[in-house]
């Protein structure tokens, strides 16, 4: 198989069917920020207006590897194209100081969260249409990275599924834009809240793309392996489309997909 | 004299389609359908359980009856998607996706889901009338087990008590989303179990009928579903899956390796009936007894009395005839 450049295959994969659409980026004893950094790239080329909710790095880190992939997270937030929520700069007005008002991080505060809707309100208010004449940049696109996070912030699952439930409503079905969001499956079979939230997530998704490391452990040459499972196929989608496998490696500018076995390296 | 079967008007519905020759893909939707009671259907990440569920609902729809629709996972337009307006217009959409929590506090939020499902316990249509819980997983996430299958038991037992026939109740689930307990208790809820899983590309449905006072009886069949959700029966796999196994059977012979024997051979048999059991009193046994000299009595016993002591010359055995 051609050693296309992956993310033009990739791209090519999801065009006609991520429309509308809830992705969930799954990694599993790897790390697959990789995918959260294409996503954004490509939506951001595509003239989407995108929604950022960063949780775990901040926006210089995102903005350095946006430029090798060709994109300008600066300008494309001075410009309206990108609402972005640094998590790890925004915490700090919660900790520091009571705020004023409703606050999308409100959880950090609570003893107990019960719901992440000032949060989703957030997401609302960022991605809500504009008023009047034409609307400046294509469909809505919401990206968090990562939930597992969450998590490990005291929330709990089930608040996590609400929070993904009322986005795909609002971002999905009235607005017909795409949600992209990021897990990580620990493989932990006592991490019972993790596994109810991948779980739920992946019955909640349309598209799931999971990056796994390799069985027989690290490669210098290849990186890991990238699992693409289509669920909810629409009539259109034959039987046998619905799973496929690839193994990728993960350069400077760009990732490449190979089948199984044939990176150009072993060959 | 056997008790006589009561057939449901489903029931015998299905019997004449069966004995009419309509298409064999019915057949096993009909059966489904045919005893009322909840259908609980287990889905999973990759063998999704929604595109099954519209095929029962199709075929409900079919039979002319009304489907409610407690939609809290996908939009009403995705859930019709695949309907002709014949099906789309006997199918009522209860639209719990949009808020189902009320975080957008509308004043005239309707009911939550939980009262939207008490509501449809209370029947004002005398037509039958299919019930189909989409999903299952969503109310067990939400609410306490014990109120989900307290108000699955008070629709499915509706039928009891009102001239409407028995309902049918359609519940999808996603089997990986809970622990055992919760699946222990639907389980024990349904009549009738399908549960989904497939190999190569391929779905089959394992089937378990729990009818009362029957064992439970289990079918596997392959299938795919068509766009308008009609359902393709396939032959068999040689490639058979695994079929889940049923917690509550054990699969273990309880006559193997004991400790002691369950059966008797002949020669056994006879020298146990020939035994004399010890306390039995016989008449060689008395012989023995009367023949034992005193003189030879090797054994003496020496008796102090007290002072207290009422001794009674009389012997009490006197009136004894031995």
């Amino acid at each position: 198989m051609a050693d296309r450049s992956g993310y033009q295959q990739m791209t090519a994969l999801g065009r006609s069917r991520l429309k509308g659409k809830l992705t969930l980026l799954c990694d599993a004893k790897t790390d697959g920020s990789f995918l959260v950094h294409h996503f954004l790239s490509f939506f951001l080329k595509a003239k989407c207006k995108v929604c950022f909710v960063a949780l775990v790095q901040s926006f210089s880190h995102y903005n350095i590897v946006g430029q090798k992939l060709g994109v300008s997270l600066t300008t494309a937030w001075e410009r309206g194209q990108l609402v972005f929520l640094e998590a790890l700069k925004t915490s700090l007005d919660i900790f520091f100081q009571t705020p004023a008002g409703p606050h999308p991080l409100q959880f950090l505060r609570e003893a107990s969260a019960r719901n992440l809707q000032p949060l989703y309100a957030f997401v609302q208010e960022a991605l809500k249409p504009e008023d009047g004449g034409e609307a400046t940049w294509r469909h809505p696109v919401l990206l968090v990275d990562d939930l597992s996070v969450l998590l490990s912030l005291g929330v709990r699952a089930v608040a996590v599924l609400d929070f993904i439930h009322y986005c795909r409503a609002t971002v999905c079905t009235e607005l017909k834009g795409n949600l992209v969001a990021l897990v990580h499956d620990s493989g932990d079979a006592a991490d019972e809240e993790n596994d109810l939230l991948v779980s739920g997530l992946s019955h909640q998704s349309h598209l799931i793309l999971r990056a796994e490391g390799l069985a027989t452990g690290f490669c210098k040459d290849v990186h890991g392996q990238l699992k693409v499972l289509w669920r909810r196929p629409s009539q259109a989608a034959a039987q046998r489309d619905r799973s496929l496998t690839y193994q990728y490696k993960i350069q400077d500018k760009t990732v490449s997909f190979f089948a199984k076995g044939l990176s150009p390296a072993v060959l | 004299m056997p008790r006589p079967v009561h057939w449901s008007r489903r029931g015998r519905d299905a019997i004449r389609a069966r004995l009419s020759g309509r298409g064999q893909q019915s057949e096993m939707l009909e059966s489904l359908l045919a005893f009322g009671g909840l259908v609980l259907l287990r889905d999973s990440i990759e063998w999704e359980g929604r595109d099954f569920l519209k095929a029962l609902i199709k075929q409900s729809a079919l039979c002319g009856e009304q489907i409610h629709v407690l939609g809290c996972e996908i939009s009403e337009e995705e859930f019709r998607e695949g309907f002709d307006s014949n099906i789309n217009s006997r199918v009522v959409y209860h639209d719990l996706f949009r808020d189902p929590l009320n975080w957008s506090k509308n004043e005239a939020f309707p009911r939550g889901p939980l009262e939207a499902l008490r509501a449809m316990c209370r029947p004002t249509d005398l037509r039958p009338v299919t019930i189909a819980l989409d999903s299952l997983s969503w109310l067990l996430l939400h609410f306490p087990c014990s109120t989900v299958c307290q108000t699955l038991h008070a629709l499915c037992r509706q039928g009891d008590s009102s001239p409407v026939e028995r309902v049918n109740v359609l519940g999808l689930l996603h089997e990986e989303l809970h622990a055992a307990g919760p699946l222990g208790a639907l389980s024990s809820l349904a009549q009738i179990e399908v549960t989904l899983d497939g190999t190569m590309g391929r779905t089959s449905a394992h089937i378990l009928y729990r009818k009362p006072r029957h064992r439970p009886a289990h079918q596997t069949q392959w299938f795919s579903i068509l766009p308008d959700f009609s359902v393709d029966l396939q032959e068999g796999s040689t490639l058979q899956s695994q079929p889940h196994s049923d917690p509550h059977t054990l699969l273990v012979d309880p006559t193997a390796h004991l400790t002691f024997n369950l059966r008797l051979s002949k020669k056994e048999r006879e020298t146990r009936d020939s035994l004399t059991l010890p306390f039995q009193f016989s008449s060689e046994k008395q012989q023995a007894l009367l023949c034992s000299e005193p003189s030879q009595a090797s054994s003496h016993i020496f008796y102090e009395p007290d002072a207290y002591d009422d001794l009674d010359p009389e012997d009490p055995d006197d009136d004894l005839d031995i």
